[in-house]
């Protein structure tokens, strides 16, 4: 049977076909979370998994989640990368008890059972039983025990893992534009983490994962730029979209040499209280040549790959109940940034982040939309800025990406 | 008393208490515009957790290396960042002095912050360990580096007051 023909009985019915109406309850229901984690998570899609700069070495691994299920993700002996669920073919015991870790084979604590890098079952304890008593019974083969696989894929350095067999290669899952997108930040030239830190977010996780498409929201609740009038309003930018609906990135661009004179004549202005002491935290270089000067990119259903200015990081949406999302920052530098760069990104890296001066608000907002819905979601919300379809656009005060996140949404959930 | 072989003055022990009594009260009582004159000018104040800490990484969730960044943080988040108010309530526990010389002393103190939401609603917000060095020079003392390390590397819904 596949996910698609299990019921799931009271999940959310959609009160039209339009991709500009979300019913509320679809924040709020167990039995819509519940459809999600088979047929979003375990369904027709790639999830981000890890970096693969965190396993570099053959016999490395890391323990993450797709959705609520855990995962190793683990570089074999032959140096491939592979993925299985954390839990032991015997009793389902949760394998991996840590973060990361390193050997040649995990073994499970509770029976002993042990498995090599590629998921396959290497060892029984006690196999052949204690004093010829006991044993396993004798149709009982290893090789017909292995961990449960995931197929595996990577792009620039980005490790994505499905548990579904029909779903196209990762590339084409993404489509060109996206895929652009990706390679325009992650251009080759080796990464490392600089930091890390989750964030708990009081909300479903698709409220979050609107939060990042949306690009209406973004100089209306985010007001520390403008207030400190060291921005220009009228940045060009663009919202770019997959076939699909489900990735995309925005861009906007930044005059940069304009932006710096903005700083000294801030720094003179009388007419305001309102001025950075600090500039530093704003003082961004045109690192990618293009002045874009912030690049958000989501990969549906958990992924976010973001540049604003200088900093760079990866976030991770991990649904941890209807109304509880973690999010998972993983801050990047490349391996050959000098040392004023370096300064720069931690700098800059207060913009970003729990505390971030343009991202702390995305933090409770969801929350708030959480608290209101609850207990009183037999309505639906609109997003109709922009339009109805869920197309690319060459403006910014649009709600297309998250009306494309619906359109995957939709497909994948058969809804 | 002695610290090692070096002997630790009694009025410099004092002096980082009250500094470090002081600090919490400060933020606790909401005077967080007094806050950034407990560094010096040239400071660095970080927010990480242990792991990060101790995996090396520098970035921090909060990451001010000048007294300017501290005051830009209370600006912007007196008049220009939206959340809900609280408050918190620090409990911290007697500083270590582990070296006292040339006029800084290294220093590290446990804490719990518990983070009481305008609705009454209170929990748990924080537990970890200021890192610190401190100008004890002259009076009053004030902190070169405060690292807040916290104990867990997962921050419920946003950080806009300074631990």
């Amino acid at each position: 049977m596949s996910v698609q023909d299990v019921r799931f009985d009271g999940a959310v019915n959609w009160p039209s076909n339009a991709l500009s109406e979300v019913p509320f309850r679809v924040y709020t229901d167990p039995a819509q979370y519940a459809l999600e984690q088979e047929r979003i998570f375990k369904g027709e899609t790639w999830s981000y998994l890890c970096l693969a700069s965190e396993i570099p070495n053959p016999g490395d691994w890391v323990a993450t989640t797709i959705g609520e299920v855990a995962v190793i993700v683990a570089r074999g002996e032959d140096g491939a990368i592979n993925a299985f669920v954390n839990r032991c073919a015997h009793r389902g015991n949760l394998l991996c008890l840590t973060n990361k870790g390193h050997g040649r084979e995990i073994t499970c604590i509770y029976h002993g059972w042990s498995y090599d890098l590629a998921g396959q079952l290497t060892g029984v304890a006690f196999e052949k039983g204690v004093k010829r008593q006991g044993g396993m019974a004798p149709e009982f083969h290893k090789e017909d025990h292995h961990l449960q696989r995931l197929r595996v894929e990577a792009l620039c350095g980005l490790v994505f893992g499905t548990f579904n067999d029909a779903v196209a290669d990762l590339q084409t899952y993404l489509g060109p534009v996206v895929v652009g997108g990706v390679k325009r930040v992650l251009d080759g030239r080796p990464a490392h983490i600089i930091g890390r830190s989750t964030q708990i977010l009081p909300n479903n996780w698709k409220l979050y994962a609107e939060n990042v498409r949306d690009t209406y929201h973004a100089s209306i609740l985010h007001s520390f730029l403008t207030t400190f009038r060291i921005n220009r309003l009228s940045m060009p930018g663009s919202i770019n979209i997959s076939e699909d609906g489900g990735h995309h990135f925005s861009q906007a661009k930044l005059d940069y040499a304009a932006e710096d004179a903005d700083y000294k004549a801030a720094n003179l202005r009388s007419d305001t209280d309102m001025k950075l002491q600090d500039n530093s935290v704003v003082e961004s270089v045109d690192e990618f040549g293009d002045q874009v000067s912030v690049q958000i990119l989501t990969m549906f259903p958990n992924l976010v790959l973001q540049q604003v200015r200088n900093t760079l990081a990866v976030r991770v949406i991990r649904p941890r109940g209807v109304d509880k999302t973690e999010l998972d920052w993983v801050h990047l530098g490349f391996d050959a940034d000098d040392e004023s760069m370096q300064e720069r990104r931690l700098r800059q890296g207060n913009l970003i982040g729990a505390a971030g001066y343009i991202a702390m608000e995305d933090g409770c907002v969801g929350g708030f939309v959480q608290r209101a819905l609850q207990y009183n979601d037999d309505d639906s919300g609109i997003v109709m800025m922009g339009g109805h379809e869920a197309q690319s656009q060459t403006f910014r005060a649009s709600e297309a990406a998250i009306r494309g996140f619906w359109k995957k949404y939709r497909a994948v959930t058969g809804a | 008393m002695t610290i090692g072989n070096a002997m630790i003055d009694l009025e410099v022990k004092l002096g980082i208490g009250e500094l470090y009594a002081a600090y919490a009260d400060c933020i606790d009582d909401d005077r967080l515009e007094e806050w950034p004159d407990f560094f010096v000018d040239d400071c660095r104040y970080l927010i990480t957790d242990r792991q990060s800490h101790e995996a090396g990484y520098k970035h921090g969730v909060i990451y001010c290396a000048s007294k300017g960044m501290l005051i830009d943080r209370v600006t912007s988040m007196r008049r220009v960042l939206m959340f809900e108010a609280h408050r918190y309530r620090h409990l911290v526990g007697p500083p270590r002095i582990l070296r006292a010389e040339g006029g800084i002393a290294e220093t590290n103190a446990n804490f719990f912050v518990a983070r009481i939401m305008h609705s009454g609603e209170t929990t748990l917000f924080a537990t970890g360990r200021y890192l610190d060095r401190i100008a004890i020079g002259a009076e009053p003392y004030r902190f070169i580096e405060r690292l807040v390390v916290l104990d867990s590397p997962k921050i419920d819904t946003l950080i806009a007051i300074p631990l």
